[in-house]
């Protein structure tokens, strides 16, 4: 892929990337709903194409062809930007992520800063939208999703921080190289850089979850409570795209948490094949670890209830932090040690 | 600072627990009926609407057209009528019309049949966009189930 022209490089990796971000949006829903289905012992959907397989684009059709209403009252600018604000900085992020070692949209040497960067563009797309709203329903849900923002963004960079340390870099490919070799050389099994390691990709984990504002921490949306909190006065495809936006949310939050930990595209023996093939074999990896938290994500919205505001600004501020900060002083101990 | 660890302990057991649970569930088998291509059998017990009973040798209904289910009937949805052919003593049933739009299936009509004519059917599956599809010419259902 380094012969061609970087504009030609970089128009085919933005194809790319929508393509790849909107088929996961659309499919992911349906994971969503045949997960949910099936711990709940019912077979979801099944009508449309074989297992259900063609709902998605059913329901695209569906959305589409209905009214994109504006309501009277809203401020009309904030209100059609706030969907766009949450989906842009989302498929932004996409950009650096390296599926496989020269499968990269920008190799950057600030990639995981700029993902952070995108990442808090995404909670000012639910604030707006809110707040653009009108409703009061919508503007408690910014508030929440803003406060819960705020709690988690802490916990998440601090251990970001003890892995740019363990790492010495922030470029996304380069944290992946050093984690080359068997599977216990994985962020997430060198308990010999800093024995914390598994509670820190655990806490990671939470907090990613927290950021996308899934269950259990799904308080902006909160259907049962606030309608459909932020996203209550949108419909059609103003509705979709918001979740569009949340689900390429999803991918990048575990994209990252497989990237930091997981050792992205590494297999778990230190063997590859050479060329095309290693990049399939890399992708690949990254591609089964990646759904595999993904599906954790939907197992995890479909065991555990929603959780109480103050459960979860506890949770962060008296559990979250303190062990991300003790991680954080450990590992700068351990490599100032060794 | 005592029982801080204790809850992030028994905290974090328990929702390993929850998502064992959810996760046996996730493999165990659907137990959902596809309902509009699949109705099960209900139960000997199940009280549907009634229907009327044949004999078993001519098809005939045992009906005698006492008119007691009529009378019994709280709601009023029962409608009998019957006639008397020449040189018989008995009546023969001609028309047995039941309103279901009104029948609490209380029951009462089955228990004041002496002879046993109506009993509860075991249909279940009943669903339409009008009121008059459900008044039912249970003699005339007779006929097509005897045919
Ligand atoms: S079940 Fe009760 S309400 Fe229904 S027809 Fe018989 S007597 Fe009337
Ligand atoms: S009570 Fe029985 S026998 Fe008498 S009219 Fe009703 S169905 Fe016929």
């Amino acid at each position: 892929m380094n012969e061609l022209p970087e504009v030609v490089r970089l128009l085919i990796f933005l194809v790319g990337i929508i393509g790849f971000a909107a088929l996961n949006a659309a499919y992911l829903v349906w994971v969503e709903r045949k997960g949910a289905a099936h711990i709940q012992r019912r077979i979801g959907p099944k009508e449309v194409g074989p297992f259900g397989l063609i709902q998605p684009l059913a329901d695209g059709v569906k959305l589409m062809t209905k009214q994109l209403l504006v309501p009277a009252g809203v401020d009309p600018i904030l209100f059609k930007v706030a969907p766009i604000l949450l989906l842009v900085p989302a498929i932004m992020s996409f950009l650096v992520i390296p599926f496989s070692e020269d499968l990269v949209g920008r190799d950057i040497n600030i990639g995981l800063l700029m993902i952070f960067a995108f990442a808090s563009v995404n909670v000012f797309g639910v604030l707006i939208g809110g707040w653009g709203s009108n409703n009061k329903y919508a503007v408690i849900s910014a508030a929440r999703a803003v406060s819960q923002n705020v709690a988690y963004e802490i916990p998440m960079l601090l251990i970001v921080i003890s892995i740019v340390m363990v790492s010495n870099t922030m470029n996304l490919n380069e944290i992946i190289r050093q984690q080359a070799g068997w599977f216990f050389n994985w962020n997430v099994c060198r308990i010999w850089v800093n024995p914390l390691m598994p509670i820190a990709f655990v806490v990671f984990f939470i907090c990613s979850l927290a950021e996308t504002n899934r269950a259990p921490f799904d308080l902006a949306e909160a259907e049962s409570e606030l309608i459909a909190g932020a996203y209550t006065e949108y419909s059609g495809m103003g509705f979709g795209v918001f979740f569009m936006g949340e689900y390429a949310n999803i991918v990048i939050g575990c994209a990252l948490t497989t990237i930091l930990f997981l050792g992205g595209w590494q297999s778990p023996i230190p063997w590859s094949p050479a060329g095309l093939l290693g990049t399939l074999w890399g992708v690949s990896w990254f591609l089964v670890k990646m759904y595999f938290l993904i599906w954790t994500v939907v197992w995890i919205r479909w065991t555990y209830p929603r959780i109480q505001f103050y459960y979860l600004l506890n949770l962060s501020w008296k559990i979250l932090i303190p062990f991300a900060l003790i991680n954080l002083i450990l590992t700068a101990a351990m490599i100032k040690v060794f | 600072m005592s029982g801080y660890f204790e809850d992030i302990y028994t905290g974090t057991k328990s929702l390993g627990i929850g998502l064992g649970i959810t996760i046996k569930a996730f493999f165990q088998p659907v137990v959902t009926l596809q309902y509009p291509y699949e109705t099960i059998k209900m139960s000997a017990r199940f009280r549907g609407h009634i229907e009327l009973v044949g004999s078993e040798e001519t098809g005939e209904p045992l009906c005698i057209v006492c008119g007691m289910c009529q009378k019994a009937c709280p709601s009023g949805c029962i409608t009998v009528a019957g006639e008397k052919p020449e040189g018989s003593k008995k009546k023969v049933l001609t028309h047995y019309i039941l309103d279901f739009t009104k029948c609490s299936l209380c029951g009462q009509c089955v228990e004041s049949c002496k002879p046993g004519a109506i009993t509860f059917s075991k249909d279940y599956n009943l669903a339409g966009p009008r009121k008059e599809d459900y008044v039912f010419d249970l003699l005339k259902r007779l006929t097509e189930r005897n045919s």
